[in-house]
């Protein structure tokens, strides 16, 4: 089967290009997806140490991750939303409404 | 000696007690607890005076010790009196010629309300507190103290009438000339306390060959000494602030700007005699400063006009004699001449104040004239006091003068060129005495009809001190008359303790001959001087005109002062005016507000870039940073943790 350093590797990779989406696109639900492969390649790591260590905390830990992402979207698909119909427009660059 | 804190405090407390309550109680009480403190304070001065001379010569050193301002270790700053011979003259002189102007002034200074009276006084009182603390002073530090005070009331009188620019300005230049004085006596006494480790006068000057005899160090220490003291008399270059410190009232130029304050410049020599000693470049120094001050001034005197100006001028002649003799190493005469001084120029003062209250305000002699009908009192007393001045026969001031002329032929210092200055001085001033007298007193009157009619002899409280004062000027002569006449030299033998560490003179005394001839020669010159006087200005006279216009460039310099207010004016008034407008433009505003300016324009600019650039509501370089600064974060662990490692 696949080592540590492969789950890892992933891990690493999801995260970069997760990140690397949430800098460059301008679609607030793609960012939000990016964010979420993010988590995802967070969970993986946890999953994966955990395997490799024997422990249990990774497994639980991700759990509460998927609960709080689930939330998360919850609310951020809600603010989405309201912006959407509010402006008519979800482009993040042209939302700069509350800088200072 | 519990007799000299009332001497020293009844002043202050009334001072303080006109300062608050004066305006309050009215004009009458104001004058009355202002004087009967300071006769108060002559009571007791006598009776430490009595008390003093109750003692054996050698021990008529009594120090008072009143308040420890601090100890530091082996050094200790205490408020000490010292009562000796020296200073129990200057405080019976100070609380004495003191008591008669306060009463003088009670009636001079009438047409102010009473708040501006009560002011007066608290000042003047002030001022008697400041002396007596100067004269009393057994320290360095005390005397530096009562140095001060002394001319801040000095100050506070000259520009009394606060509403006067003139005044105003008169009373700073005193007060800043005053300071380059001081800042040499300050240096002085650093010098003395890194040297003695001490400031008692009794250490000091008892061990004062410490500094060693010629050394560079001596002679420095003197000379700096000497600053402060050309600064309080008005000597050498140091003498502008007095002519203009006539601006204050009148009964103050005679007890501050005559009588007492500018001659502690040479109670201080006299006191530091020990330091004075040991260099005799400083004698020097000390001695043609104040021969050539005596007759530069009296020189000016002659040509002038305002008859408190020919005082103020022949004060810094008359001053310039006693610092001349204490260069000589006379200290004796020089402080014999101060103390008939201020008898005879407190006089004079006077007399020129009532001449101005009789003339309201009226100080222009050229414009007076026949005065003697209008104001007899006036002129006897003046009278008596120019005689003084000018040094006629058998007065104080024939005495104190010839004595000191004396010195310069015979004394331990003499010098031939001194007794030239010192005669030509003589003669000057017996011209412009005359000068003063007859024009003022004698002949037809230039004032107009209205003027003349109304003028009148002032009130007792003003002629009362006026005959005292004269009658002082004609006795206090005996106290020191010529050696070879009598054996009875109490002033002499009542110094003589605090001048007892001075070798003797080895040139022995004058012969007789030799003061006879000299002092035939002084009344000579004083009688021609009278008759010439007499007949050029008591009466209708073309003669001075004349010779003014022959000698046009002289009467000019003169007239003008020699130009030294003009020069001091031009290069250090306006020079420090010019600089100080430069470093306004260029250091101050220029420097100063630019570096204030550039440091909030910095701050805004980058405010600004911070607000435009960073924090510009685009998410996804909000999203950049982010990660990159976990980046950088994440990498300098890692980076610190292979460092780590490695070890």
């Amino acid at each position: 089967m696949f080592g540590i350093g492969f789950v890892l590797s992933l891990a690493l990779s999801i995260f970069a290009l997760g990140a690397f989406g949430v800098a460059v696109r301008r679609d607030p639900l793609v960012m939000f997806i990016c964010i979420e492969m993010m988590f995802n390649a967070a969970n993986l790591a946890l999953v994966g140490l955990s395997r490799y260590l024997g422990l249990v905390q990774g497994h639980a830990l991700v759990f509460i991750v998927v609960a709080v992402a689930a939330a998360e979207v919850a609310v951020g698909l809600g603010i989405i939303i309201a912006i959407f119909r509010t402006e008519k427009d979800v482009n993040v660059d042209h939302l700069s409404e509350l800088r200072g | 000696m519990s007799t000299l804190l009332f001497v020293l405090f009844l002043p202050l407390g009334t001072a303080v007690f006109n300062r608050l309550f004066g305006a309050r109680i009215g004009k009458t009480a104001t004058a009355f607890v202002a004087c009967a403190s300071v006769v108060g304070a002559f009571a007791f001065a006598a009776l430490s005076f009595y008390d003093l001379s109750d003692r054996v010569p050698l021990a008529r050193h009594v120090v008072t010790p009143v308040y420890t301002f601090m100890t530091l270790g082996l050094f200790k700053a205490g408020f000490d009196l010292l009562l000796d011979p020296l200073s129990a003259v200057m405080i019976c002189v100070v609380t004495g010629i003191g008591s008669l102007i306060h009463v003088y002034s009670a009636a001079y200074m009438e047409e102010e309300d009473a708040g501006e009276y009560a002011r007066y006084f608290a000042y003047l009182n002030f001022f008697i507190f400041s002396m007596l603390t100067l004269v009393l002073a057994a320290n360095f530090m005390v005397l530096f103290t009562g140095w001060e005070l002394v001319g801040v009331s000095s100050y506070l009188l000259i520009g009394f009438f606060r509403g006067k620019d003139s005044a105003a300005d008169a009373g700073k230049k005193a007060f800043i000339v005053n300071r380059v004085g001081d800042l040499g006596f300050l240096l002085a006494i650093f010098i003395i306390m890194s040297v003695f480790g001490t400031l008692d006068f009794a250490a000091v000057l008892g061990h004062a060959d410490k500094l060693g005899a010629g050394t560079a160090l001596a002679t420095a220490t003197a000379l700096l000494l000497f600053m402060g003291a050309m600064g309080k008399s008005a000597q050498g270059p140091l003498h502008v602030w007095l002519p203009d410190a006539m601006e204050g009232p009148t009964p103050v130029s005679a007890l501050i700007h005559a009588a007492t304050m500018v001659t502690a410049g040479v109670f201080m020599v006299a006191r530091c005699h020990a330091i004075f000693e040991l260099s005799p470049t400083a004698m020097q120094v000390v001695a043609w400063t104040g021969g050539l001050t005596a007759l530069f001034a009296a020189t000016i005197a002659l040509v002038q006009n305002d008859i408190k100006r020919v005082m103020a001028y022949s004060t810094l002649s008359q001053l310039g004699y006693m610092v001349m003799a204490v260069g000589l190493g006379a200290y004796t005469a020089g402080f014999f001449h101060l103390f008939t001084h201020a008898f005879f120029k407190a006089l004079l003062f006077l007399g020129c104040g009532s001449v101005m209250h009789a003339l309201h305000g009226e100080l222009d002699m050229t414009k007076m004239g026949g005065l003697r009908r209008k104001l007899p009192v006036t002129h006897a007393t003046f009278l008596v006091g120019a005689a003084c001045l000018a040094g006629v026969p058998l007065t104080s001031g024939f005495f104190s003068k010839d004595e000191i002329l004396l010195m310069a032929l015979q004394g331990p210092h003499a010098s031939l060129a001194l007794w030239a200055i010192g005669y030509l001085t003589a003669a000057c001033t017996a011209f412009y005495v005359g000068r003063l007298v007859f024009k003022t007193f004698y002949g037809e009157t230039r004032l107009d009809h209205h003027h003349y009619e109304h003028a009148h002899e002032s009130a007792w409280p003003m002629t009362l001190p006026l005959v005292i004062l004269a009658a002082g000027s004609l006795l206090v002569g005996l106290l020191g008359l010529p050696r070879f006449a009598t054996e009875w030299q109490p002033f002499e033998e009542w110094l003589a303790p605090v001048f007892s560490d001075l070798k003797p003179f080895a040139g022995g005394e004058a012969p007789p001959a030799l003061v006879l001839w000299l002092m035939g020669l002084y009344t000579a010159t004083v009688a021609f001087f009278g008759w010439l006087t007499w007949s050029w200005f008591a009466r209708r006279n073309p003669l001075p005109d004349a010779v003014a216009k022959a000698m046009q460039p002289v009467h000019q310099l003169l007239w003008n002062k020699y130009y030294v207010d003009r020069f001091y004016d031009a290069v250090f008034v306006r020079g420090l005016l010019g600089y100080s407008r430069w470093a306004w433009r260029w250091v101050d505003q220029g420097l100063i507000d630019g570096a204030v300016n550039a440091a909030g324009w910095l701050a805004e600019s980058a405010g600004d870039f911070l607000r435009n650039r960073v924090q510009n509501g685009s998410t996804r370089q909000y999203a950049a940073f982010l990660i990159a600064g976990v980046c950088l974060l994440l990498g300098l662990v890692l980076a610190c943790k292979g460092a780590l490692c490695c070890h």
